[in-house]
């Protein structure tokens, strides 16, 4: 498995991020020296074996109640926007007439 | 004024009368000051550690039966840690200027104790790294030996404890982050187990793997804070409900079974130095009547594997809420919401942030998901049940903390391969949700401290926090 350009621009879509040219090469060159890394796994045999997706074996009692807490106000939610009018933060147009 | 470095020795002194806790913020101040040039600090809450202080030398004057456990503990957190009413960055441009609106779980409850937060530290950009190169503020530097990395990601934690610029840190870790800094600074550090502290409050990397843990000068002082912060949260599913109880030292067992992994002393990556300081503390724990036993363990060569494939995918996944609408960095530059996002993202994040989102995107993407990021998930269990099956006959595992000792700044940040290989000896507890203590045991020939670590069984850092109080 290689890791090419097309493939870097898939991952850029991917994540939202857009990389200047020489940050694609050198990104590129670890991404596959990660890769190279990540093939060692194949040696392990997995078969049969369930994923480990929590590492804790206490499954219940996790959730909380559904009942209505301490929220942020309007005024403290909104205090970190860059752009904001009070009670909406502000996005870009992005409906086309 | 020296106040010394344990809470129970500045308790007896303050009460004594001694120094105020007035005296003591300021000498912590000054100590700042003379460290300033480590670059440990992105932030120093001055004047509010002053007022508090007052506040404190007045409420043990006039009401003593009130003040909480820690009082007289003043301690530094790592920006990654949030505080009420205060800036919060992950050494990150893109939370430049965001101010945390709750307080974290772990900072609450010390709060509740009296203890005073004198500032913020810095660390690699979202705790990604393990040198703390990777800060948007400037790397940190190991206030031991000349221009080594202090390591990270919580580099400034590490070094606000070596430095004496306050009792104790909070630090976090995801593969290492809290025990390979304190072995490169010649300090104790501890990472509990997953679950055993609340993440409430702590901003998110790898959220099946991050922990909030403890800097500290020595074990007592460790329990102390570790006692306080420890328990169920109901504002973090996956705190455990399992009763964290008390961190005393009333353990009296005596002999112990302890582990040491064979193919960790001749693993090409460890150091002469490492290797000779293993040999040693094994010798001295085996004169104190311990039994220390050589075992196998299969996966050494796939843990920094299994750690990256799993850590890059829940990062990808846990920074997607940087997009610039609610908080954080917004582009000046974005025509329409789609580049608004991409653009914000872009300007905000650092290169080795960059590189995880992507690689995590990678292993998560269609076509792959089975290839790597399940079949890590696989590995993991496998790992984490030959761990359990050790302890299933020896109460401790024993292991370097790091392969080598401080690197020369620079030195590994060009090819970040190296860098993760680094991690090789912390990452197993982290797979498999274990608690663990670094502690410092001697120094390389030139110089720069050498760290052990202790493993125990989930959930048993009391038995641990015993043991390795025993040992100086």
């Amino acid at each position: 498995m290689v890791i090419d350009d097309a493939l870097i621009s898939k991952l850029e879509k991917l994540s939202r991020l857009e990389l200047r040219e020489e940050e694609k090469v050198k990104v590129k060159e670890d991404l596959n020296k990660m890769l190279g890394m990540f093939d060692k796994l194949n040696e392990v045999d997995t078969n049969d074996v369930e994923p480990l997706r929590y590492v804790l074996d206490e499954h219940s009692s996790a959730i909380r109640d559904d009942v209505v807490g301490e929220e942020l106000d309007n005024h403290k939610a909104l205090q970190n926007a860059e752009e904001s009018k009070k009670p909406f933060f502000v996005v870009p147009k992005f409906l086309k007439k | 004024m020296n106040p010394g470095r344990s809470l129970i020795a500045i308790q007896e002194k303050i009460k004594s009368g001694n120094f105020t806790i007035s005296d003591l913020v300021q000498y912590y101040l000054e100590r700042i000051e003379g460290a300033k040039h480590l670059n440990a600090y992105l932030e120093v809450f001055a004047d509010e550690a002053i007022t508090k202080a007052k506040i404190l030398d007045e409420k043990l004057k006039n009401q003593p039966d009130q003040c909480g456990k820690l009082i007289g503990a003043v301690i530094s957190i790592k920006d990654v840690i949030c505080y009420e009413g205060h800036k919060v960055s992950a050494s990150s441009k893109i939370l430049n200027g965001f101010e945390s609106l709750y307080s974290a779980t772990a900072v609450q409850r010390l709060l509740d104790e009296d203890v005073i937060i004198i500032g913020r530290t810095n660390c690699d950009e979202f705790a990604m790294g393990s040198g703390n190169e990777n800060s948007a503020y400037g790397p940190v530097i190991n206030g031991v030996g000349e221009n080594r990395v202090p390591g990270g990601s919580s580099g400034g934690a590490a070094v606000s404890v070596q430095m004496d610029t306050c009792l104790a840190a909070l630090g976090s870790e995801t593969g290492g982050s809290i025990r390979q800094p304190a072995a490169f600074t010649g300090i104790y550090g501890l990472k509990p187990s997953y679950g055993r502290v609340s993440r409430y409050g702590l901003i998110a990397y790898g959220s099946s793997f991050d922990q909030i843990g403890v800097f500290s000068h020595d074990v007592k002082t460790m329990a102390s804070l570790l006692e306080i912060i420890a328990g169920n949260d109901p504002m973090d599913a996956t705190s455990s409900t399992t009763p964290a109880g008390k961190y005393d030292f009333a353990d009296t067992r005596g002999p112990q079974k302890i582990a040491y992994i064979d193919d960790v002393l001749n693993h090409p990556s460890i150091s002469p130095d490492v290797k000779s300081a293993t040999l040693k503390t094994i010798a001295d724990l085996e004169s104190r009547g311990h039994e220390l036993v050589p075992v196998n363990f299969d996966f050494l060569d796939h843990v920094v594997a299994t750690y990256y494939i799993l850590t890059t995918a829940e990062a990808s996944s846990n920074l997607g809420r940087y997009d610039g609408i609610r908080y954080g960095h917004r582009s000046k530059e974005a025509k329409d919401i789609h580049e608004l996002y991409i653009k914000s993202r872009s300007e905000g994040f650092g290169d080795e942030v960059k590189r995880r989102i992507m690689m995590g995107a990678f292993v998560l993407s269609v076509g792959y998901y089975d290839a790597y990021f399940t079949k890590a998930q696989k590995v993991r269990r496998l790992i984490k049940e030959e761990i359990e099956n050790i302890f299933s006959t020896f109460a401790l595992i024993l292991m370097p903390t790091t392969p080598d000792v401080a690197w020369k700044l620079n030195d590994k940040s060009a090819d970040p391969l190296k860098e993760y290989l680094a991690d090789i000896y912390t990452v197993i507890a982290n797979l498999a949700g274990i608690p663990a203590l670094s502690f410092p045991v001697s120094q390389s020939d030139n110089g720069m401290p050498i760290g052990m670590q202790l493993m125990a069984p989930q959930f048993k850092e009391r038995d641990l926090l015993n043991f390795v109080e025993t040992l100086h």
